[in-house]
């Protein structure tokens, strides 16, 4: 079906939905004075976009705006998980002591039309809609990376995430052009037609064109080597707005690399494996970049002493895990990559909550932070970093090892044994620095001077909900594994 | 009793959530609330034990049913002769270990959790016939034990615990790359261990091999065997002595356990082909090399530490032979040692609880001052020798009748160590217990009634393992000898059938 402009509104609900929310909650910032309630209005505005995502009926799907958008199960799963991970994020900044002197009403409206943005890119079925939605991702993101006006670090990350991000972005746009040269259209349709048609395809300019796009997804999933923004701006934003760049900000890159590197420039063959379209020789390319990226991203890990920092890298790392499941061309290698990146948003969203339990008490983000926490009221909260950072690990029982051991399995099955094996290491190297906080809060004595870290019902509910989830889903993961099987079907064309 | 497999499994979680659940400032019940829940371990243990049918192969007690059924993956537990006697092994000597952990003081609550989470981790890994799910007990085992170690532990805890972990964890994604490699490429998707055994024949000989390979190091790491055992000493040092119970008694165990359940059964050809340099060459190296740095040491613990590794060679040595002397003899080595380097280690605490310190110079003439307890010691030191009429010695003699047809010159390697073995326990008992007393340790008291009671039933049960071996060896048999049966079949036709 390709849908024209009023006929696509009934699958736009939801970005409807956030567009009326931004423009409520910029409007109720300058009538009330309590600003208080605005960041629960934004959380209930969140909600009901991941409501009407999940009431959305199931079919087989549609274009939207005359082949701008695309409406299907695939752009439905990362909706959802955008959703959530913008949820925890409202959620997060109402119990964070950093965001409540800001400008509230402003803060979460920018943090919806983000959202939206997200949205976007995970439905974009056009180069130049993906790359518009990408840029108002992060121009947004650039706002709430340095949103602690008075915090030299938050703005020294903003101005990195921009220069960083506008050099990205640029060289995103250049590719695209080659990519229109070649193909004459940015629709990924006609791409996916052009690059399959027999006849002599300049190989090198598509390779060439595909790497300078790849600067543009690469950035925004951070993977080496478009990843030197990441620790610095992970460091310096507010500890709410780093979730939602680490979670939410990386699935939706996800989501649109995945669109591109897959219906747009390869095909489906038989049994639920793909192949690279002659043209296109992408394969080689993302393999080398998702071992660089956990490769790189376990050691410099090592030797991290700040709790953000060390997260962020961390990040790095697990996007190449990722990415593992992208490099090998098989619906298996989706659908893992689909579930790890579920995995991915509850356990590392919930080390983030933790930290910023902490940083709430203490002021501090450092590893010293937290010499001693279990041992100095702070049991609760060092239990659950403990299990979220296990999870990272992927140490059984928990979710972060059913994400492994999907993506693992899918790669033993296609035969990429030194991908694996490579793979495993990483995960060797990795519980080394996840485990590093874990020593500290546990093996560690506490000194006496640290400022004691109590209970908060807003922060702990969440929190609790998330180890919980990365527990009970670590034993009993089929409702989420079936989610992702639903959710691998893009939508190129009326059959 | 309907699912007594399960219970024996998930009893010890129980009593972990009562324990975190307790309030406060009821501490004291912790202890027996842990007593509480291991005992029902213990008597569940044996009844399996009271009716157990020796003559069958098959597997008993049997509890299947879907857990994640779109991967095969299955909620599957039972035993078979393989797995009986470390069931009992882990119900005796967890009982134990709690009673010896009376001695902790801090975080009891948080020890005694960890401990219960433990139990049922190593109860899961002998009881699992699901692939998948005995990976998960493997795994799940690994954290509480970095914690006892790491929080509960002597001065250089830290190191060992990460050691540890590192270590193990490294042996357990190998074996879970050759899990996915067996789910993959058998005659039908499936992580049933029964059923990958059924199909053995299915796989190359090149997957074979490299399958064989990457679960050998994640099963030889926790053995531990030779050069993967830098990790035992470290963390039995620091480790408290309850810890160092549960390490060598019921730990080291899975490593052969795996490969008798997993490498034998699943991969026979493999296991033939590498029977010799992988389990006799590097078993013969733990018993002697084992045997030389045990007598090296100069910590008392240290020292019980090496002779594990020693010991632990006879077991390899043992499966290597690929007979039925040799195969019983291994196992039956592994309940043997359990029980006696449990007793060992009790020993080493009794006197690190009074004496504070392990240095075996340190002391002297303990006899006169304790004659329980060097008594009970001197006991312990024979059976660890292997002297005639205590259980190790029939192990280990089965250990080199049946490997003597195949490897004589490991044999006569293996054998003349006993007396390397002799010497170093012989010399530290002297050191310690014998000759001038320390004036410092005059008035040290003797033996305390718990004590007494977690060290004489395990002496009781080497005592009747060592007159009647049967006891035990009655439940392997069948399956084993089926086992063995398996790996020399698949070998003389392996060229035939196999690519």
């Amino acid at each position: 079906m390709d849908l024209g402009n009023a006929a696509s509104l009934s699958h736009f609900l939801p970005e409807l939905l956030l567009t009326a929310g931004v423009i409520v909650l910029v409007v109720a910032d300058l009538i009330v004075r309590n600003k208080a309630p605005l960041g629960d209005l934004a959380l209930i505005i969140a909600a009901g976009a991941l409501v009407l995502i999940a009431i959305e009926p199931a079919q087989r799907g549609a274009w939207l705006f005359h082949r701008m958008l695309v409406f299907d199960a695939f752009g439905l799963f990362f909706r959802a998980l955008i959703a959530l991970a913008a949820m925890v994020a409202v959620w997060m900044s109402i119990g964070s002591e950093e965001v409540c002197h800001c400008d509230q009403g402003e803060y979460y409206a920018i943090l919806l039309a983000s959202t939206l943005g997200m949205f976007l890119m995970a439905e974009a079925t056009n180069l130049l809609m993906a790359y518009l939605a990408l840029e108002f991702v992060s121009l947004t993101s650039y706002i709430l990376t340095g949103f602690l006006r008075h915090n030299r670090r938050s703005q020294e990350a903003a101005l990195k995430y921009l220069i960083y991000g506008g050099v990205a972005s640029g060289t995103m746009i250049y590719g695209v052009s080659w990519i229109f040269g070649i193909a004459g259209s940015l629709d990924f349709g006609a791409i996916n037609r052009a690059l399959a048609a027999p006849g002599h395809l300049p190989v090198l300019t598509v390779f060439i064109a595909l790497v300078l796009i790849l600067a543009g997804l690469g950035y925004k999933i951070a993977a080496v080597p478009f990843h030197m923004w990441a620790p610095d701006v992970y460091t310096g934003a507010p500890i709410p707005i780093t979730t939602f760049l680490a979670v939410g900000s990386k699935a939706a890159g996800f989501a649109l690399l995945t669109r591109f590197f897959y219906p747009a420039i390869s095909h489906l063959g038989a049994g639920g494996s793909w192949q690279a379209l002659a043209g296109a020789d992408w394969p080689q390319l993302l393999l080398v970049v998702c071992v660089i990226t956990m490769t790189l991203g376990n050691l410099a890990a090592l030797q991290q002493t700040n709790m953000k920092r060390l997260l962020a890298y961390s990040s790095i790392a697990q996007a190449g895990y990722a990415l593992m499941g992208v490099v090998i061309l098989t619906n298996d290698g989706i659908r893992a990559m689909l579930f790890y990146l579920f995995a991915y948003y509850v356990m590392d969203a919930g080390a983030f909550l933790v930290v910023m339990i902490v940083a709430n008490a203490t002021g501090r983000e450092d590893i010293e932070a937290y010499r001693g926490l279990a041992w100095r009221g702070g049991a609760v909260p060092a239990v659950a970093l403990a299990i979220f950072l296990l999870s990272l690990t992927g140490i059984p029982a928990t979710i972060g090892f059913i994400g492994k051991f999907y993506i693992f399995a899918a790669v033993i099955r296609s035969r990429f044994y030194v991908l694996a094996v490579i793979g495993i290491l990483n995960s060797t190297v990795s519980l080394y620095y996840y485990m590093a906080p874990i020593r500290m809060m546990f093996l560690e004595e506490p000194r006496g001077d640290e400022t004691p870290v109590t209970f908060e019902l807003w922060n702990y509910g969440l929190m609790g909900v998330l180890a919980c989830a990365t527990i009970v889903l670590g034993l009993y993961w089929t409702p989420i594994i079936a989610f992702a099987d639903r959710s691998m079907h893009f939508f190129t064309g009326p059959s | 009793m309907t699912h007594p497999l399960t219970l024996i499994t998930f009893i010890p979680l129980i009593g972990m959530v009562l324990i975190l659940i307790c309030p406060k400032g009821q501490e004291k019940f912790i202890r027996w609330i842990a007593v509480l829940f291991t005992l029902p371990q213990l008597l569940i243990a044996g009844w399996l034990y009271a009716n157990f049918n020796t003559s069958t192969t098959s597997v008993q007690f049997a509890e299947h049913y879907a857990w994640i059924p779109a991967y095969h993956i299955f909620y599957f537990l039972g035993v078979d002769g393989i797995s009986i006697s470390m069931v009992l092994l882990t119900a005796i000597i967890c009982f134990i270990s709690v009673f010896a952990s009376f001695t902790i003081e801090r975080g009891e609550r948080g020890y005694y959790a960890l401990l219960l989470l433990l139990d049922t981790g190593m109860m899961g890994v002998f009881v699992a016939l699901d692939f998948f799910l005995f990976y998960v007990f493997w795994e799940v085992m690994l954290l509480p034990m970095y914690f006892l170690i790491g929080v509960w532990g002597g001065p250089r805890r830290e190191y060992a615990a990460i050691k540890f972990f590192l270590y193990t964890l490294l042996g357990s994604v190998l074996i879970l790359l050759a899990m996915l490699g067996l789910y993959y490429y058998g005659a039908t998707p499936t992580f049933d261990m029964v059923e990958l055994a059924a199909n053995a024949s299915h796989y190359s000989m090149t997957f074979q091999r490299v399958a064989w390979i990457a679960l050998f190091i994640g099963f030889a790491i926790k053995i531990p065997a030779f050069p993967f055992h830098t990790w035992l000493p470290d963390a039995h040092v620091e480790a408290p002595t309850a810890i160092s119970v549960i390490l060598a008694g019921v730990l080291l165990k899975m490593g052969t356990y795996g490969i008798l359940r997993i490498n034998f059964s699943i991969l026979p050809a493999a296991s033939h082909e590498f029977a010799f340099w992988l389990l006799g060459v590097v078993g013969t190296i733990n018993i002697v090399y084992g045997a030389l740095c045990a007598m090296a040491q100069t910590d008392y613990k240290k020292l019980i530490a090496y002779s594990s590794v020693s010991h632990m060679g006879y077991v390899m040595l043992g499966m290597a032979a690929l007979t039925e002397a040799g195969i019983n003899g291994a196992v039956l080595q592994m309940f043997n040692h359990g029980t006696i380097t449990a007793m060992l280690f009790l020993l080493v605490g009794v006197i690190y609880d009074r004496a504070h310190h392990r240095e075996i110079a340190g002391f002297g003439g303990l006899a006169s001052q304790m004659p329980m307890y060097a008594a009970l010691t001197g006991f312990a030191f024979f059976a660890a020798m292997g002297l005639p009429g205590l259980s190790a010695f029939i192990s280990e003699v089965l250990v080199l009748i049946g490997a003597w047809r195949r490897y004589p010159m490991m044999t006569i390697l293996g054998a003349g160590t006993a007396i390397l073995t002799a010497g170093y326990m012989l010399w530290t008992f002297q050191r310690i217990y014998l000759g001038p007393l320390n004036e410092k340790y005059k008035g040290l008291a003797d033996l305390t009634p718990r004590e007494f009671f977690m060290l004489v039933p395990l002496a009781i049960i080497v005592l009747i393992l060592g007159v009647y071996p049967h006891a035990i060896l009655g439940l392997l048999g069948a399956s084993l000898n089926h086992v063995n049966q398996a790996v020399l079949m698949a070998h003389a036709p392996a060229a035939a059938i196999l690519p």
